[in-house]
């Protein structure tokens, strides 16, 4: 079309003005979708092969951990007279003979233990209590500490001052002695609070896990507000605040509708990396016998009860260390992989 | 400097005092006394011991009591281990808490760094990612796991090393190992972290221009700069080992002071509670202080304030 012309010429040329096809039309409408928020953290958390690994990880954990066991023909505090002690895949001389009888017994795959009750719906339902404490512990301290240190770091000043003292000398507790104490204290004053109406849940939950519910919730909230706080003094300093204060906006709906929703990144890994160290704890505790109690089994508790017998039944201490290290090194890997696609500057 | 370390300081005491406050109300709250437990014990002999101790009084009154003794240095007398002062069962076990912590420690920095350091140089490599994943691995086990399997391996299956108690140098090793298995994965991760920021810094590309080798610029002028988070680790890396050593103490059944702690709290042996309890806290507490005084020293960028 470069021909040269008479650069005065007004001959136009006539292609300039044939009607677009169907092909450049599509070009130019469908721009590139909007990437949100959501859709870019997610996508680059689909590349990231080790973090959907660890989430598939976790769903298979859940479901063996949540559904399994609802099907499972045995029941984790059932005992079964004559099976004590039996060594993965084997059958007591009960079950040998109703198998002579034509009928189908159910394998116990690792076992039962000193009371004939089926390990596998142990280790199961054990796994089931951990995730338990570790998801409510977590979301706990995600509600807890959000709320703290949003309200210090928004308002500022001296309300900040007094209230980031008291995280920080709660920071300076050592706090597994503190748990440890708590533990052993709430769990009378709850037994007995269970029995006055509208307080049946706590029996039905074990006076142990809701003591120990109370006791992350008292203590650990403490790192989840220090972060928090951070995001607000940065967020609060943008235009959108300053427009909805001109707008009339009550500071509770501030830091309720735009300044938490705007750190939303950092409160769902932060709590995604919570999850796995209250496991941690928890098995701490219950392996120091002070979690939840008999016959509910927890994985730490699994394994400590395993500890006597290590030299004729170690399996029985494998499956349930080999539970508690996969849970908590895919939530690790899974809360890593969620950070480095939705909170970009925490990354480390 | 001078009021910031007044300041941390003060800060510290006031921390302990809230540690010492709420240990001695939390463990008034639980029903029962130390002495309920024991079956022959007819209610006046009860009373006679309470008095002794000073429990029939008012809780007020026990606790201004408690703290007036406790601004002496004197906890007071054990109520299970007659004829012990608590002062002298921690000046018997602290001991070895203490040098099972601080080898401990040792071995998780003198591990830790140099892996960090490693895998940040060769980052991407072979080398960098074996130690990503052991280090990813190593903090995802509880010290009791670790060192149950270490113990079912060592001791059990290879009878290599005694399992149970110090009595020689030997025995140390399995505790050490599965004390310092978390620590060390810990610091790793955080070295390779802090070093490879510090690799990206505009003065290592200068000392390679002046042709200062690449290990001697690794070791000498990286490692100084990326070296100070693990610092501020070690602060609330030597709490964790304190009260970690709990469950070391009670699998090898070593006898420190986080044995005499766990096993206090059941028995209701309320002065032997509170005196361990205030001990350690008041010794994590320092040591929070140390650290933190120490990096304003190690850092000058650091502003104090």
């Amino acid at each position: 079309m470069d021909t040269k012309k008479n650069p005065l010429s007004m001959q136009l040329n006539v292609d300039d003005f044939v009607p677009a096809t169907a092909d450049e039309k599509e070009s130019l409408v469908i721009m590139r979708e909007s990437v949100g928020f959501w859709k870019d953290g997610f996508r680059r958390f689909r590349k990231n092969r080790i973090a959907m690994t660890a989430f598939v990880v976790v769903v298979v954990i859940i479901i063996l951990a949540f559904i399994v066991p609802v099907f499972y023909p045995y029941a984790y505090e059932e005992q079964m007279k004559g099976s004590e002690r039996l060594g993965p895949m084997e059958y007591s001389e009960k079950e040998i003979e109703r198998m002579e009888a034509g009928e189908s017994v159910f394998p116990h795959f690792l076992g039962t233990d000193q009371n004939g009750r089926d390990y596998t719906i142990r280790v199961l339902v054990g796994a089931r209590v951990s995730m338990t404490v570790g998801i409510i512990a977590s979301v706990l301290i995600l509600i807890i500490g959000s709320v703290y240190g949003a309200v210090a770091g928004y308002f500022g000043g001296k309300t900040d001052m007094i209230m980031m003292r008291i995280v920080d000398v709660l920071y300076t507790i050592p706090d597994v002695l503190i748990i440890i104490l708590l533990a052993q204290v709430l769990k009378f004053p709850l037994q007995n609070l269970s029995k006055v109406p509208g307080f049946g849940w706590i029996t039905a939950l074990g006076p142990n896990m809701v003591s120990m519910f109370l006791v992350f919730a008292l203590l650990y909230w403490v790192g989840m507000a220090r972060i928090v706080r951070g995001q607000i003094m940065v967020l609060k300093q943008n235009e959108y605040v300053t427009a909805a204060k001109a707008l009339g906006a009550t500071n509770g709906r501030i830091i309720k509708k735009h300044l938490i929703t705007n750190c939303i990144g950092t409160l769902i890994v932060t709590t995604t990396l919570q999850i796995p160290s209250s496991i941690f704890t928890e098995s701490f505790l219950s392996f120091l016998g002070l979690g939840v109690q008999a016959p509910m089994p927890s994985l730490g508790s699994l394994a400590s009860n395993a500890l006597n017998g290590l030299q004729t039944y170690p399996e029985k201490l494998f499956a349930p260390a080999f539970m508690i290290f996969v849970i908590i090194l895919s939530f690790n890997l899974l809360g890593d992989g969620l950070r480095d696609a939705f909170d970009p500057k925490m990354k480390r | 400097m001078v009021k910031y370390i007044v300041k941390r300081v003060l800060f510290g005491v006031i921390t302990a005092f809230v540690v010492a406050s709420l240990t001695f109300f939390i463990m008034n709250l639980v029903p029962g006394g130390p002495f309920l437990a024991e079956k022959a014990v007819t209610p006046q002999a009860q009373a006679a011991m309470e008095a002794k101790y000073g429990l029939d009084k008012p809780l007020f009154v026990q606790y201004l009591t408690y703290m007036g003794d406790l601004l002496h240095g004197d906890m007071g007398m054990s109520l299970k281990k007659r004829g012990f002062t608590v002062n002298d069962i921690i000046r018997n076990k602290f001991p070895v808490s203490a040098r099972l912590g601080g080898l401990a420690v040792l071995v998780a920095v003198f591990f830790g760094v140099p892996l960090g350091s490693v895998a940040a140089y060769h980052r991407g490599k072979i080398v960098d990612n074996i130690i990503i994943v052991f280090s990813t691995a190593g903090i995802a086990i509880p010290s009791f796991l670790s060192s149950t399997l270490l113990m079912y391996v060592l001791s059990v299956k290879l009878k290599l090393l005694p399992s149970l108690g110090l009595d020689d140098p030997v025995s140390y090793i399995m505790p050490v190992a599965a004390l310092a298995l978390y620590p060390t994965s810990y610091i790793a991760r955080l070295m390779r972290s802090s070093m490879l920021d510090v690799i990206g810094q505009d003065y290592m590309r200068t000392a390679r221009a002046k042709g200062v080798s690449t290990f001697k610029a690794i070791f000498k002028h990286a490692l100084r700069n990326a070296i100070l988070p693990v610092v501020t680790y070690l602060g609330p890396l030597l709490a964790s080992l304190m009260t970690g050593s709990f469950i070391i103490e009670k699998i090898f059944t070593i006898p420190g002071l986080g044995h005499e702690f766990v096993s206090a709290i059941p028995s209701r042996d309320y002065p032997l509670i509170m005196g361990t309890t205030i001990f350690l806290a008041c010794f994590i507490i320092l040591m929070n202080v140390i650290v933190d005084i120490a990096y304003a020293f190690i850092d000058p960028r650091i502003k104090l304030k």
